[in-house]
């Protein structure tokens, strides 16, 4: 079975904000510029963060579960 | 370690990219890569075309046969890319300033002649790359480093110029509306004909900054809380959509594509292709 | 096999090319060039070639350039005013090493000037009408039939030195009507393409002459293409270690392949104690002021450059130490005498004879000339 799991690559983050702000459950916050999942159970893989990221440093991913 | 869109599309080794923090011009360029793939474009027949500006630096990213034109000159480029081999699927990337002043010629022109280019517009109202001079979609009023008083220019309305010069697909979509602005590009992307997509896009750092709008957040907040579906602006008075973004497809109409009729040419001198 | 056909040079320059393989143009209509557009729109289709008239001269170089990436041969043609206009585009085909050729029938300028008289104002601006130090080739045909043949070699040069060719023509040899010897058996020369497997490519690292293999669009090598300064994949740097060595390898690429490049003609030189120095249009009046001053008594010889840049240096050189007495005649007010000056040397007396009243020089002037370089102490 294979599921979504949010991911970031915070080298690339330029702590713009703005997956923070849109995330529709608040899962996201900003701290020293740069993104932190702060609330990863109230995420509902809506992948909002991802489509608004312009930095490409959060995704979702795939990952297989046994 | 990026998604794997990222890896698939992008030239990973290049990234981060240069664009300043909260620029949309990441995001446009993702949302172009998701509508390649959702349209199955062949990465071998796709050539992605850019001019000078902000936007253009996009090409050094795509993992595809890539060209970084001169200012203002990318639709001229692509149109020769486009007539020598028709089989190629070809998209420009541009800006406000490259499309619409130092190859505002070209734009009107390939509208006329209805080439099958898909041209993406990263209209952010400024020249960015130069420090956030005004440029022709700046709105009267606003300011920029050579508008220090005010911009008195009228702005240009891209969707609706592209339309009446000929474009046979055009659209507005905006940054905040990046969902939208995916769909609206596949649209685009599968259009036989010169395909326009002006996206309203954010510069935080030049024109947000100057014309004190606030920071990435705030600017998207407002094209969300500022943007009219074409439909609906149809029924709204001039007064009404003063400062709005009217978004949504203008037109999408079927006419000859200017490299079928020069196939027609071909065969009325008697040659092949 | 050849057979001898009557045609105008611009008719010859579009022979030419077609014979090299042009199979794209993209142009503006101007005078004295516009024949060779009209040939191109006629010619193309036949052979399943492209035309366009693009809405302005930036365009059409673009356009150019744009066909040229597809793997395609392509030529644009103008005049003073459109190759003015050209410049930008030429530049990047330069930075960026896109073959192509440009064909420039000179007209008598600045700006708008004479539209429909001869000139040979913007050999200059040849060498130097772009921004920046760059690479150039320039071949100056001075009659119908060479007209054919350098259109060819034109092609030819773009292709295997992957940078623009510049056709300098003058209105004279555009418009003048001459008997051309059409030889199937000509050389043509085609892009390289790599042998590698499908992928990312390194496209600009320096091939055999320090030319890159540029891969067609299409062909399944990946690269990037810009006019910004480059590492060897093609991506924009700033790295000066890298943006030294491309400036370098960009001109080095003609610099050191020179040999094969410059080409040039003598007339009468053997015993020659003046040498007359004509290129293009010019060389024609040259050639007849050499016959008259010969039936007068005076040795004269000429040598023509026909690859105006680069020049071959070394022949006019010699020639000038040995005949210690140049003429240049140019249909300008004096450009290329300044390049001639600067080879023959201190030592040597360098007169010029020019024109920029729109009408030609006539031997007689050029004789009288060169009489008095040649009776003077």
């Amino acid at each position: 079975m294979s599921m979504k799991k949010l991911v970031t690559e915070v080298t690339w983050c330029k702590g713009c904000g703005i997956c923070a702000a849109f995330c529709p459950r608040h899962v996201l916050e900003i701290v020293n510029d740069k993104v932190v999942i702060k609330d990863e159970v109230s995420c509902i893989k809506c992948g909002q963060c991802e489509l608004r990221c312009p930095d490409y440093a959060i995704w979702l991913q795939e990952v297989d579960h046994e | 370690m990026p998604s794997e869109l990222v890896k698939r599309e992008m030239r990973t080794e290049n990234l981060p990219h240069i664009w300043c923090p909260g620029c949309s011009h990441g995001s446009v360029m993702r949302a172009l890569c998701q509508a390649i793939e959702n349209v199955g474009l062949e990465r071998k027949n796709t050539v992605i075309v850019s001019g000078i500006g902000c936007s253009s630096r996009a090409v050094g990213y795509l993992n595809f046969d890539t060209i970084h034109t001169t200012h203002g000159r990318a639709l001229a480029f692509a149109t020769g890319i486009k007539l020598a081999n028709p089989d190629l699927h070809v998209i420009v990337l541009t800006g406000d300033g490259d499309i619409s002043a130092i190859g505002g010629n070209h734009l009107i022109h390939a509208c006329r002649r209805n080439i099958g280019i898909t041209c993406i517009v990263m209209n952010n109202t400024i020249y960015g790359m130069t420090g956030g001079q005004y440029s022709p979609t700046t709105p009267t009023g606003d300011f920029g480093t050579t508008a220090p008083y005010g911009n008195i220019d009228k702005d240009f309305d891209i969707p609706l110029l592209a339309a009446s010069a000929g474009a046979t697909f055009a659209a507005r979509t905006t940054a905040y509306g990046i969902a939208q602005t995916i769909t609206v590009m596949e649209k685009a992307l599968k259009h036989k004909g010169f395909s326009v997509i002006d996206v309203a896009s954010i510069c935080p750092s030049y024109y947000g900054r100057r014309n004190k709008k606030g920071d990435a957040v705030k600017m998207l907040q407002w094209q969300k809380e500022n943007s009219v579906p074409v439909k609906m602006a149809q029924n709204m008075t001039a007064e009404e959509l003063k400062g709005m973004i009217v978004t949504g497809i203008f037109k999408d109409v079927e006419e000859p594509e200017y490299t079928e009729e020069y196939q027609k040419i071909i065969e009325k001198a008697g040659g092949k292709r | 096999m050849s057979k001898a056909v009557l045609m105008q040079g611009n008719e010859a320059c579009v022979k030419g090319a077609l014979k090299a393989g042009m199979r794209f143009f993209a142009g503006y209509p101007i005078t004295p060039s516009t024949e060779i557009a009209e040939g191109c729109a006629v010619e193309l289709p036949k052979l399943g070639g492209k035309f366009i008239q693009m809405e302005d001269e930036l365009a059409s170089m673009a356009a150019v350039i744009g066909a040229s990436v597809t793997g395609t041969k392509a030529m644009t043609a103008t005049s003073g005013p459109g190759f003015s206009l050209k410049q930008e585009n030429i530049g990047y085909a330069c930075e960026a090493e896109i073959p192509c050729v440009i064909v420039d029938v000179q007209r008598s300028g600045p700006s708008t000037g004479l539209p429909t008289s001869s000139s040979q104002g913007d050999v200059m601006q040849t060498r130097w009408g772009t921004h920046g130090d760059h690479p150039i080739i320039v071949l100056s045909p001075s009659s119908v039939s060479e007209t054919y043949y350098l259109t060819i070699r034109a092609f030819n040069l773009a292709e295997k030195y992957m940078t623009p060719v510049i056709l300098l023509m003058d209105e004279m040899i555009g418009h003048l009507r001459e008997t051309v010897n059409l030889y199937d058996d000509v050389e043509i020369i085609n892009r390289k393409q790599p042998d590698e497997p499908e992928g990312n490519f390194e496209a600009y690292k320096a091939g055999e002459n320090l030319v890159p293999v540029l891969p067609v669009f299409g062909s399944g090598h990946y690269y990037n293409i810009t006019g910004l300064t480059h590492n060897t994949w093609g991506f924009p740097t700033n790295n000066r270690k890298i943006a030294g060595d491309l400036n370098s390898r960009l001109l080095n690429k003609i610099e050191k392949n020179r040999k094969d490049i410059e080409s040039f003609e003598e007339y009468l030189c053997d015993d020659a104690e003046l040498l007359i120095v004509a290129y293009g249009g010019s060389a024609r009046v040259g050639e007849e002021s050499v016959d008259m001053l010969r039936k007068k008594g005076i040795k004269a010889g000429m040598y023509r450059p026909v690859t105006i840049w680069p020049m071959a240096e070394t022949r006019l050189a010699e020639l000038s130490e040995r005949t210690g007495k140049v003429l240049v005649i140019e249909h300008n007010n004096g450009q290329y005498v300044h390049e001639v000056e600067r080879v023959a040397g201190k030592k040597v007396e360098v007169g010029f004879i020019g024109n920029i009243s729109g009408s030609y020089i006539l031997p007689t002037e050029v004789v009288k000339k060169a009489e008095e370089m040649y009776y003077a102490k």
